[in-house]
């Protein structure tokens, strides 16, 4: 069995929701595309509040 | 010379005081009264409560940044408001109470020109029996809204890893502790703290981890959940969120009203009017929030508190509070000002003010328990809500007291929401969330009330570096060190 797979058995609530798999995890902690996503999340973050005050 | 006096010193006070300060100079007084001796990052008491941080990482002195910013300090709790002065002081005025050392107990009369009721909230614990009235710290359980709780949670949260590596299986319970809390996003970030130190300590497998919460669905956050852009989807937080709990094993029971909670053990009831039970072994609870308790008295000492305050305790504004039904409510419902509308030389800001209805869509038990999150103000809204109070009170001085007032209504303000779990730069990640805007307005978005452009969430490293950023940032503004008016709210 897939690593993602093995928490849908472990309960009804986990089996109705989404789990990441291997790609999807590996990015959260790929320091290039966290870069970059870093920077695109800092300039939304910008936007939203140069857009509150 | 007029004077302006600002009730409590957090992350809202703490603003409105400081630009005050800054925009009218040594030509105006600005008094802040707070019991509090210590300024306190709160988002970052998480990492206190699994010993990644201590409290000193998060708190400072106010003395010597108030006497920098030329503000006058007392460390004292406000008691009571006479908006209309009295028998024999024409001047309206703040009664208050010295909690400073060497001073407990004293009394004082402090006048004022104008007010900012920015004393944040009372952790109601006796709302529930048994999660900690009188002790104000979690009679079974533990809480992380202050340093010291978070120290005291730690404390304990390290007694179960060294019982778990003796071999003993540990139950973790966290979430709200009544139905009507609010600071979802503080016990989520918590939980998922725990769940990452467990197992970096090697003890995740023997460690069940539920979630409990009076949210009526997971990701509600006491915004009535929000719609952010993912993949190529548009999609809702409910999914974001269960993802992310079955991701990490984490079981959740939401629309639960915690009705008592005994050692090792919560009672609640559900949604659906069913009750429950839940053992643990370690339990983190948000407390419900209610008003400090501030008494207000009329010239002829008749008592108006009803007319100030909301019947929870916070500072009635410009709110539409007859807003009735979920069908009939609009952004428009929210204040703009801040402005109290019988006194309008008084204001309230961050969690003081009392919002006209939940964001949440209101839910109750069919045995008629309200089970319903409350709308949250902390944080970024806090901020720039103390801000434009600030600004409106420093035009009233300098420019007349027809100037007009400054605007910064939730309904047109984004909050950005980052919930770390761990602490270091390459083993760590988070939920990074931004909203826009807080309370959604139909009127303008009508797909789900909010700007998809802009309401987003993702999980990585990224959003745990802007976490770190964060936290240096704004302590960094709030000791007024150089630059601090160019960081935003």
């Amino acid at each position: 069995m897939k690593k993602e797979e093995v928490n849908f058995g472990k309960s009804d609530q986990f089996n109705l929701t989404m789990i990441p798999g291997k790609f999807a995890k590996a990015m959260r902690t790929n320091i290039i595309w966290q870069f970059i996503r870093f920077i695109v999340i800092n300039i939304k973050m910008l936007i939203v509040v140069s857009k509150s005050h | 010379m007029a004077r302006l006096v600002v009730l409590g010193g957090g992350v809202s006070g703490h603003t409105a005081a400081t630009f005050a300060a800054k925009w009218l100079g040594s030509a105006h007084e600005v008094v802040v009264v707070t019991p509090n001796s210590k300024w306190n990052w709160i988002p970052s008491n998480i990492w206190v409560g699994v010993g990644e941080m201590s409290k000193e990482d998060v708190t400072f002195d106010l003395a010597p940044v108030y006497a920098k910013a030329g503000i006058n300090y007392k460390q004292a709790k406000a008691v009571s408001i006479n908006p209309e002065g009295s028998g024999t002081n024409d001047k309206p005025f703040v009664t208050i109470e010295y909690t400073l050392e060497g001073r407990e107990g004293d009394s004082e009369v402090v006048e004022y020109d104008y007010l900012i009721n920015a004393t944040g909230p009372k952790l109601n614990f006796g709302a529930t029996p048994g999660l900690g009235e009188g002790s104000n710290l979690g009679e079974h359980t533990v809480s992380v809204c202050t340093a010291d709780h978070a120290i005291h949670a730690n404390e304990e949260f390290q007694k179960t890893i060294e019982t778990m590596k003796n071999g003993e299986r540990q139950k973790f319970l966290i979430g709200t502790g009544h139905g009507m809390c609010t600071c979802q996003g503080a016990a989520f970030e918590y939980i998922f703290n725990i769940e990452h130190e467990l197992t970096r300590a090697g003890v995740r497998d023997m460690a069940d981890i539920k979630w409990i919460s009076n949210e009526s669905f997971l990701g509600d956050f006491g915004m009535g959940g929000l719609h952010m852009k993912v993949g190529g989807y548009a999609v809702s937080s409910k999914l974001f969120a269960e993802s992310l709990f079955a991701e990490r094993n984490v079981d959740w029971i939401i629309g639960a009203h915690v009705n008592k909670v005994e050692s090792g053990k919560v009672h609640y009831e559900l949604l659906d009017g069913s009750f429950g039970e839940e053992e643990f072994d370690f339990s983190m609870l948000i407390p419900p929030f209610a008003g400090v308790g501030l008494k207000a008295y009329s010239k002829d000492g008749s008592d108006i508190t009803d007319t100030i305050f909301a019947p929870n305790g916070f500072l009635k504004v410009d709110a539409n509070y007859a807003a009735g039904a979920y069908e009939n409510w609009k952004a428009s419902d929210w204040p703009e000002t801040y402005q109290n509308p019988t006194y309008d030389n008084i204001f309230a800001c961050g969690i003081a003010f009392a919002p006209p209805h939940p964001i949440s869509k209101p839910m109750s038990s069919p045995n008629g328990t309200p089970i319903t999150p409350t709308p949250p103000r902390t944080g970024m809204p806090s901020g720039i809500i103390g801000k434009a109070v600030a600004h409106s009170i420093c035009d009233r001085i300098t420019k007349g007291e027809n100037a007009p007032l400054h605007k910064a209504s939730m309904a047109d303000m984004g909050a950005a929401c980052v919930a770390s779990a761990g602490k270091g730069l390459f083993d760590g990640t988070a939920a990074a969330m931004t909203v826009y805007p807080v309370v959604p307005d139909y009127e303008k978005y009508p797909g789900t009330g909010r700007d998809t452009d802009y309401t987003f969430g993702e999980i990585g490293l990224a959003g745990h570096w802007i976490k770190h950023i964060l936290h240096h940032l704004f302590i960094w503004k709030a000791k007024l060190k150089f630059g601090w008016t160019k960081i935003p709210e």
